[in-house]
C-alpha cells in the first residue's frame, strides 16, 4: 500500500520531467532587444545557403531585427494554411505563380505603402520582373531570385550529326530540321538519340502558344487559347510526334532519369536541345561536369522575325502573408534583400542574374555561369514572357499540359483540344471573376 | 456519488484524451466539410453560402465525370482480381508444406513497403525500355507495352502493383481459414468429396464473412486511390487516364483552393460509397453464412 502514493507521484514527476525538457529543447534562444522575423523559404542546399548569407549579413548589419530562417518544403501551401490558422510567418518566399492566387485570396499584404516609403519603384527592376510582383494595381511581393530561359544544345551531338556546333538552330523550322538531322536509333528501331523534344522537360507546356505570337487570354474577361496562334504552336508539337513516332518517343522518355540525376535526357546525352533555365548551369556542373555544351536564344518561327529572343520568365518572391505579426520589420528584411549588395550576394549564391536593372560589372566578372550575360539579357528584351496572372492559372495551366498530350498522342487535334479546354476554363474565368467582384465589394 | 456514477465519470474521464481528439480532429471537421460543400470557400475567407451551387456544378463538369469513370474503371478491374490474388495465395498457404511461416512472411512483406516507395519502385519496374515486367515478357517472347505512356495500360499497370498490396487481405482470409473446423472435412472425406468439392462446400461458405469484409474494405479503399497513381502519374498523365476522384478533389482543395468544391466532391464520394456497401451488403445477404446461426 505505501508504494502506491510513490508511484503515483513518480508518475507525475516524469510526465513534468518530459514537458520541461521537450519545453526546453524547442525553445528559441532568447534575443533581447531585437524584434525576432520568422521567415519561411523553399530553399535547400547551395541555393538555401545563398539565401542564409544574405539572411546573417542583415541580422549582422543592425541590432534591432533578428530574422529567423527556415527551410520548408511545400512552402506555398504551408503558408497559406497557416495563415489561415492565424499563424503565417512574416515573411514568406514564394513562387511567381503564387502572386496572384494569394493576392485574390487575401492571403498577402500589399506592400505599396512600404516600397513608397523605402523608395522602391519599378524604375530599379526589369520590367519582366516586376510586373510579376504587381497584380491588380498593388504589389504584393518582391524578387529574390529569377530565372529566364534559352536554348541548351550539344555541342559534341552537333558535331556528331555533321552539324555545325557553333551554329545552333535560330528558327522553329530549323530546329526541326536539326532534330531530324540528330535522330539516332537502333537496330530495333528503337530512338537512342533525339534532337528536340516538346515535353522535355514540360515545364512550359503551357508557354508554345507564346512562341508563335499567340496569348492565352485577353487580360480582361475571355480565353484565348484556340487562337490561331496557339494553334499553331500545338501544331508545332505535333510534328514532333510525326517526326518521331509517339509511341516510340514514350518509350525513349521511359529510360529518362530524374531532371537533377545523372540519366537527365540532356544531360545524359540522349536529347541534344532542351528549352532550361539559367539553373541548368549548376547542374551540369554538378552531375556531367565534361558535357560540351553551349546556350543560344530559342529558336523563333521563320515568319515572325519580331519573336526571336523569346524567353519565359520565372521568379521567386518574398510576401507578408496576412496576419503577420511584424509586418514593419520584416519589410525591412525585404528591402535589404532588394539593395543591390544584398540582391548580388543572393543571386551569386544562387548562379543567377539579378533583376535589378542595375548590375555591377564585378558581379558578371565574378560569375561561374558562362552564358550569364545572355540570361540577364533576354528577359530585357521585349519577348519575355511570364505565366499569366490570374487565380485559376494553377487549373488552366493543367488544362493546357492535359490538352498537348491529348494532341500528342493523337486523342484530339490541336483545334479540338484547345476548343475544348476554352469551352472548359471560359465558364470557371467567368465564375472566378464573378466571386472576385463580390469579394471586392465586400472588402 | 454513488459508485456506479463515480465509475462513469472514471470511465468519461479515462476516454477524455479519445474523447477530445475524435471531437476535435474527427467530429468537427466531417461536420464543417458539410457545412463548407455548401459554401465558396477558399480556406482563406469566410465560407459563402451557395446552397447546392457547388452539386450542381460537378454534375456539369467534365472533368469530374472523367475522373469518376477513371476511378470506377480502376476499381472494376483491381477489387476482383486483388481478393481472388489475396483468397488463392491464402488458400496455398494454408496447406500444410515445410517452411509455410517463410512463405507467409514472404507473400505479406511487400504490403509494408510504404506506398511512395513502392510508387517510386514500380516506376522503374514498367519501364518502358529497361524494366523488369517488359524484361520477363520479352523472355517469353511477349514485346510489352508502353506501360506508363499508354492511356491504354496505365490502368492495368496500376491494377498489377494492387495485386501487390494483397499481405493484409490474405493474412484475414488465412485466420478464417484457419477456424474452420477440421471435423467438416473429415466428413465430408468420408463421404468421399474431393479437394474442390471440399473447398466449394465447406471451405468458402465457412469463410463467406471473412470474404464479404474483404471485399467491402477492398471496394472502399480502391475507390479513394491516391497516393500512388499521384506519385507515379503526374496530373492523370497519360492523357488523364490515370486521373482518379481522389487526385481531382486534392487538386480543387489544395492547389484551386475551392475547399467548398472538393468538400462537396468528399461527400459524394461517401454518398457513392455507402450506397455501394449497402448494395453490396444485402446481394451478399443469402450467400453469407455465419457458423453461429
Amino acid at each position: 500500500m505505501t508504494m502506491r502514493p510513490l508511484v503515483r507521484w513518480l508518475g507525475i514527476a516524469i510526465v513534468v520531467a518530459c514537458f520541461w525538457t521537450s519545453e526546453r529543447v524547442v525553445r528559441k534562444p532568447e534575443r533581447p532587444n531585437r524584434v525576432v522575423v520568422t521567415y519561411w523559404e523553399k530553399w535547400t542546399k547551395f541555393e538555401g545557403e545563398a539565401m542564409r548569407a544574405v539572411v546573417d549579413e542583415f541580422n549582422r548589419s543592425q541590432d534591432r531585427i533578428y530574422v529567423d530562417y527556415l527551410s520548408i518544403a511545400a512552402v506555398n501551401s504551408k503558408t497559406l494554411l497557416a495563415a489561415s490558422g492565424g499563424v503565417p510567418p512574416d515573411v514568406a518566399g514564394l513562387y511567381d505563380a503564387d502572386v496572384a492566387q494569394f493576392a485574390d485570396d487575401n492571403a498577402l499584404i500589399p506592400l505599396d505603402d512600404f516600397c513608397r516609403e523605402a523608395g522602391i519603384d519599378s524604375s530599379r527592376y526589369i520590367p519582366a520582373y516586376w510586373d510579376i510582383c504587381e497584380y491588380g494595381g498593388k504589389v504584393w511581393a518582391l524578387p529574390t531570385t529569377p530565372a529566364s530561359t534559352a536554348l541548351h544544345y550539344n555541342r559534341e551531338m552537333l558535331r556528331a550529326a555533321g552539324l555545325d556546333p557553333d551554329r545552333p538552330p535560330t528558327t522553329i523550322e530549323e530546329l526541326i530540321d536539326y532534330s531530324d538531322q540528330l535522330l539516332v536509333r537502333d537496330e530495333r528501331g528503337r530512338i537512342r538519340k533525339a534532337g528536340f523534344l516538346p515535353q522535355e522537360p514540360g515545364w512550359w507546356n503551357w508557354a508554345w502558344g507564346y512562341m508563335f505570337g499567340g496569348r492565352l487570354w485577353d487580360g480582361k474577361d475571355t480565353i484565348t487559347c484556340d487562337s490561331p496562334e496557339n494553334v499553331r504552336a500545338f501544331e508545332f508539337v505535333m510534328k514532333f510526334s510525326d517526326l518521331y513516332g509517339a509511341t516510340d518517343i514514350q518509350a525513349f522518355r521511359q529510360g529518362f532519369g530524374a531532371f537533377s540525376s545523372p540519366q537527365n535526357a540532356f544531360m545524359s546525352e540522349k536529347v541534344a536541345m532542351v528549352l532550361q533555365g539559367v539553373w541548368m548551369y549548376n547542374f551540369i556542373t554538378e552531375v556531367a561536369p565534361d558535357l560540351d555544351w553551349a546556350v543560344a536564344p530559342f529558336p523563333h518561327p521563320q515568319d515572325r522575325p519580331d519573336l526571336s529572343e523569346m524567353t519565359f520568365v520565372g521568379l521567386d518572391v518574398l510576401g507578408i502573408p496576412r496576419g503577420a505579426r511584424h509586418p514593419k520589420e520584416a519589410f525591412e528584411f525585404i528591402k535589404f534583400v532588394q539593395s543591390q549588395r544584398g540582391m548580388e550576394l543572393l543571386c551569386m549564391g544562387q548562379r543567377k542574374h539579378s533583376p535589378l536593372v542595375e548590375v555591377s560589372e564585378d558581379f558578371y566578372k565574378r560569375h561561374p555561369n558562362p552564358y550569364i550575360r545572355l540570361f540577364a539579357d533576354l528577359p530585357r528584351g521585349p519577348n519575355a514572357v511570364a505565366p499569366p496572372q490570374f487565380g485559376i492559372w494553377p487549373q488552366y495551366s493543367q488544362e493546357l499540359a492535359a490538352a498537348i498530350e491529348q494532341v500528342f498522342l493523337k486523342q484530339k487535334t490541336p483545334q479540338e483540344a484547345l476548343r475544348d479546354v476554352r469551352i472548359r476554363m471560359q465558364p470557371k474565368l467567368d465564375a472566378y471573376l464573378k466571386t472576385l467582384a463580390q469579394r471586392n465589394r465586400d472588402r | 456519488m454513488t459508485l456506479r456514477r463515480k465509475e462513469a465519470w472514471m470511465g468519461v474521464l479515462f476516454a477524455s484524451p479519445w474523447i477530445v481528439g475524435f471531437c476535435g480532429f474527427m467530429l468537427y471537421p466531417v461536420v464543417a466539410s458539410m457545412y463548407f460543400s455548401f459554401c465558396d470557400y477558399s480556406v482563406l475567407r469566410k465560407p459563402i453560402w451557395i446552397g447546392t451551387d457547388n452539386y450542381s456544378e460537378l454534375l456539369s463538369d467534365e472533368l469530374f465525370w472523367v475522373a469518376l469513370k477513371n476511378t470506377f474503371l480502376y476499381a472494376v478491374m483491381a477489387l476482383p482480381l486483388s481478393a481472388l490474388a489475396a483468397l488463392g495465395l491464402a488458400l496455398l498457404l494454408n496447406t500444410k508444406i515445410r517452411g509455410l511461416t517463410v512463405y507467409r512472411t514472404i507473400f505479406f512483406l511487400p504490403s509494408l513497403v510504404p506506398l511512395v516507395s513502392l510508387a517510386v519502385l514500380w516506376l522503374w519496374m514498367f519501364n518502358g525500355q529497361t524494366g523488369l515486367v517488359n524484361v520477363a515478357l520479352g523472355s517469353i517472347g511477349i514485346s510489352g507495352p508502353n506501360w506508363l505512356g499508354d492511356p491504354t495500360w496505365s490502368k492495368p499497370a496500376l491494377v498489377l502493383m494492387a495485386m501487390w498490396g494483397v499481405g493484409h487481405a490474405m493474412v484475414i482470409y488465412l485466420a478464417g481459414l484457419q477456424s474452420v473446423p477440421v471435423s467438416l472435412f473429415e466428413a465430408a472425406q468420408l463421404d468421399g468429396a474431393g479437394a474442390w468439392k471440399k473447398t466449394r462446400h465447406i471451405t468458402l461458405p465457412m469463410i463467406s464473412p471473412v470474404i464479404m469484409f474483404n471485399v467491402i474494405m477492398g471496394m472502399i479503399g480502391t475507390l479513394q486511390v491516391f497516393t500512388v497513381p499521384y506519385v507515379m502519374f503526374p496530373n492523370g498523365a497519360p492523357a488523364r487516364s490515370t486521373y482518379f476522384y481522389t487526385m481531382y478533389l486534392y487538386d480543387n482543395a489544395f492547389r484551386y483552393l475551392r475547399m467548398g468544391y472538393a468538400s462537396a466532391m468528399g461527400w459524394l464520394m461517401f454518398l457513392i460509397i455507402f450506397a455501394l456497401t449497402l448494395i453490396s451488403l444485402k446481394l451478399m445477404e443469402r450467400r453469407v453464412h455465419y457458423a453461429g446461426d
